[in-house]
């Protein structure tokens, strides 16, 4: 869809964007050395960190790719927010206070604390490197989606915008900034996002939402010649002749009589008075042939309750396929063990000054991220019938639902959204950044290096990874950040995890174990996902069925995997005594 | 040989040998690990419940709040309330 552009639009995120670049360059003096460069002095408090957790975990993901999900899809995309919660309570009960004791600048630290081995920190800031690319991919792309309809732009210009801003934060200050940039986007995205869910809660369902005119069910078909042009309906696209919004109520429960709206309901009211109603769905058929590319938007009224249970994404959940299942119970455990193994948010316990504040920030940012997950239900459910979505781009689901209240409102969440994009790559930028200075670098390989140089070769590192994040997320267009997302988790979960969780709780863990899971954890995941399904049809263009892969989540196979490799490793390189255990952290 | 390779590669004999010099590790909080495992069996059994009950879960018991949605809600607040519980709890094992 095109979208028009509105001056105040531009004005407030032009402020809050210009806001957060003043800060960072303000307290960019704060982080010359290298501990106040990598882990701001280890002197943050722990309510500013458990906020700026919240700030550094809600990504485009959470925000932008749930909102969407739960929109097209219903129900499944919850299961997203229910998974990305749960991973923190490992994060909480098992992680965070031994790795507070464990290390200083990265994740590689941790895991060869007890070691001084040069492979672990290899295999370690490879697997940082790959788990940090991984979830920047989502986040570019969603930065490409929102400054279309905000500013006017094409997707490849939001991506570089974000590419500058972020690369200019972590550059400036590195993780003084970095704190600060996520405890500001973690603060306005809570509020707002509750704002808006107030209102959508004083809107009740409302069959005109977003739509004056009688709900239409005729299909909707948008042509990409092969020159490029864009048709709809076979007409040139214009601002007056465009796909129209969709997302609506088609009747309401019969115990509202002929109203047109349900007025103001409470929280649960609203699920239920949902559930009983009728809504206008669209599904997406594609077709190529030598006039383009067709992509027929087809309308279908259904019972919203079939959208209120699982099924609508994890199709074979419905159809109870075997695949289909695994897929699904794959996610989840990935989503579980991926929150306490993503590197940019372990480095995040490096900020604070001992276990307790660790623990704390933690319970800070379960609240705030608790929160806000149950915010985006009635997010998701608001935009699905708020007659205000793109049928092209599940991403813009919570803004549009946003601009369909008002245009201020629309401002603020882009701005808001746009924001989040900032803190979540910033997070991800210092754990690469990291990990080539201090493991790469210094550790792996050997280079002795002042503190003066250790900053300065993990600002060029920081470069180098917004380049890379700028290029990848312009490649991956059109894909849900959410679904991509779930890929990061995957790979971290599998990589990392084993490794950690045996290290703190088997004392025969040695440091070829350790390497050889991270290894194989990384290896195997990527390598799933690289012979997926989704991959084939989304990536590569290829037939679906031709993937060898027999469901498209590996985090099933491929964690499981890690754990039996570090074991099956260990025992073959463990020496005769066991390593001494401490009753206390250290 | 896998383990051959990997020492030769890597650390090649110039580094530390295992459980040399080896500092303490820190162990998680036997409360904490109490209070993970009780999440563990919810988050099992929400999971199970979607993949074995799929028609239980889009029953509605809740004041027309379906299974699925009610317990999704309920695991984030469960999370929420034992995290708050956690911050009574002695910082080290034992």
């Amino acid at each position: 869809m095109l979208h028009h552009t509105s001056s105040l639009a531009v004005c407030v995120f032009a402020a809050i964007v210009a806001g957060v670049l003043w800060l960072s360059f303000r307290l960019g003096r704060k982080g010359q050395s290298a501990q106040g460069y990598f882990a701001a002095h280890g002197q943050v408090h722990w309510a500013v960190n458990g906020i700026a957790f919240a700030g550094d975990y809600l990504s485009a993901a959470s925000f932008l790719g749930i909102c969407g999900m739960i929109a097209f899809n219903g129900y499944d995309g919850f299961l997203y927010s229910i998974g990305f919660l749960a991973g923190w309570v490992v994060a909480l009960f098992v992680i965070a206070e031994p790795i507070k004791a464990l290390g200083k600048f990265t994740f590689a630290d941790a895991l060869d604390a007890r070691f001084n081995s040069r492979g672990i920190k290899l295999a370690v800031a490879i697997s940082t490197l790959v788990v940090s690319v991984f979830y920047l991919i989502p986040q570019m792309v969603g930065a490409g989606s929102l400054v279309t309809p905000l500013l006017g732009l094409p997707q490849w210009a939001g991506v570089i915008l974000v590419g500058i801003a972020v690369t200019f934060i972590v550059v400036t200050a590195g993780m003084v900034s970095t704190t600060w940039v996520q405890f500001i986007k973690g603060s306005l995205l809570v509020l707002f996002c509750g704002i808006l869910t107030v209102l959508i809660l004083n809107r009740g369902l409302d069959v005109n939402a977003g739509n004056p005119g009688p709900v239409t069910m005729t299909p909707q078909v948008r042509t990409v010649t092969p020159d490029g042009t864009v048709l709809i309906d076979g007409q040139p696209q214009t601002h007056d002749h465009d796909l129209r919004p969709v997302g609506t109520i088609a009747r309401l429960p019969e115990r509202f009589g002929d109203a047109r709206s349900t007025g103001p309901l409470g929280p649960l009211a609203y699920i239920a008075a949902l559930e009983d109603s009728t809504v206008v769905t669209w599904s997406k058929a594609t077709h190529t042939d030598d006039a383009g590319t067709h992509e027929t938007f087809t309308p279908r009224e259904r019972p919203a309750a079939e959208l209120l249970r699982p099924g609508g994404y994890f199709k074979g959940l419905a159809s109870g396929t075997l695949a289909g299942r695994l897929d699904f119970a794959s996610l989840m455990l990935a989503l579980f063990c991926g929150t306490a193994s993503l590197p940019h948010i372990l480095i995040r316990y490096y900020t604070v000054k001992d276990a307790m504040a660790a623990r704390k920030s933690t319970v800070i940012g379960i609240a705030a991220i608790g929160g806000f997950y149950v915010l985006t239900l009635y997010l998701g459910l608001g935009a699905m019938i708020s007659g205000a979505l793109d049928p092209t781009d599940t991403n813009m689901a919570a803004p549009l639902l946003a601009r369909s209240f008002s245009e201020t409102l629309f401002a603020i969440i882009s701005a808001i959204a746009f924001t989040t994009v900032l803190g979540t790559v910033s997070g991800l930028i210092m754990a690469g950044s990291g990990a080539v200075a201090h493991d790469l670098v210094q550790g792996f390989m050997g280079v002795t290096l002042t503190d003066h140089e250790k900053v300065r070769i993990g600002k060029l590192a920081a470069v180098g990874l917004g380049i890379i994040a700028m290029a990848l997320g312009i490649l991956f267009k059109g894909f849900n950040v959410g679904f991509l997302v779930g890929w990061a988790f995957n790979i971290a979960a599998s990589a990392n995890l084993p490794a950690l969780v045996m290290l703190l709780f088997w004392p025969r863990t040695t440091k070829q174990g350790i390497i050889a899971a991270v290894v194989v954890g990384m290896a195997s995941s990527l390598g799933w996902i690289l012979l997926s399904s989704e991959t084939f049809k989304n990536v590569y263009g290829l037939d679906a069925g031709l993937a060898p892969m027999p469901f498209s989540q590996p985090g099933l196979v491929t964690i499981p995997l890690g754990f039996v490799v570090l074991v099956v490793v260990s025992l073959l390189t463990s020496p005769q005594q066991p390593a001494p255990i401490s009753d206390h952290a250290a | 040989m896998l383990v051959r390779v990997l020492n030769t590669l890597w650390d090649g004999g110039m580094m530390h040998d295992d459980f040399r010099e080896q500092p303490n590790l820190p162990r998680a909080s036997r409360v904490g690990l109490l209070l993970f495992g009780i999440y563990v069996a919810l988050y099992a059994g929400f999971i199970m419940l979607v993949l074995v009950r799929p028609d239980l879960a889009a029953a509605r018991p809740f004041g027309g709040v379906n299974v699925a949605i009610a317990s999704g809600l309920g695991l984030i607040v469960a999370a929420i309330v034992l995290a708050t519980g956690f911050l009574f709890a002695p910082t080290h094992r034992g």
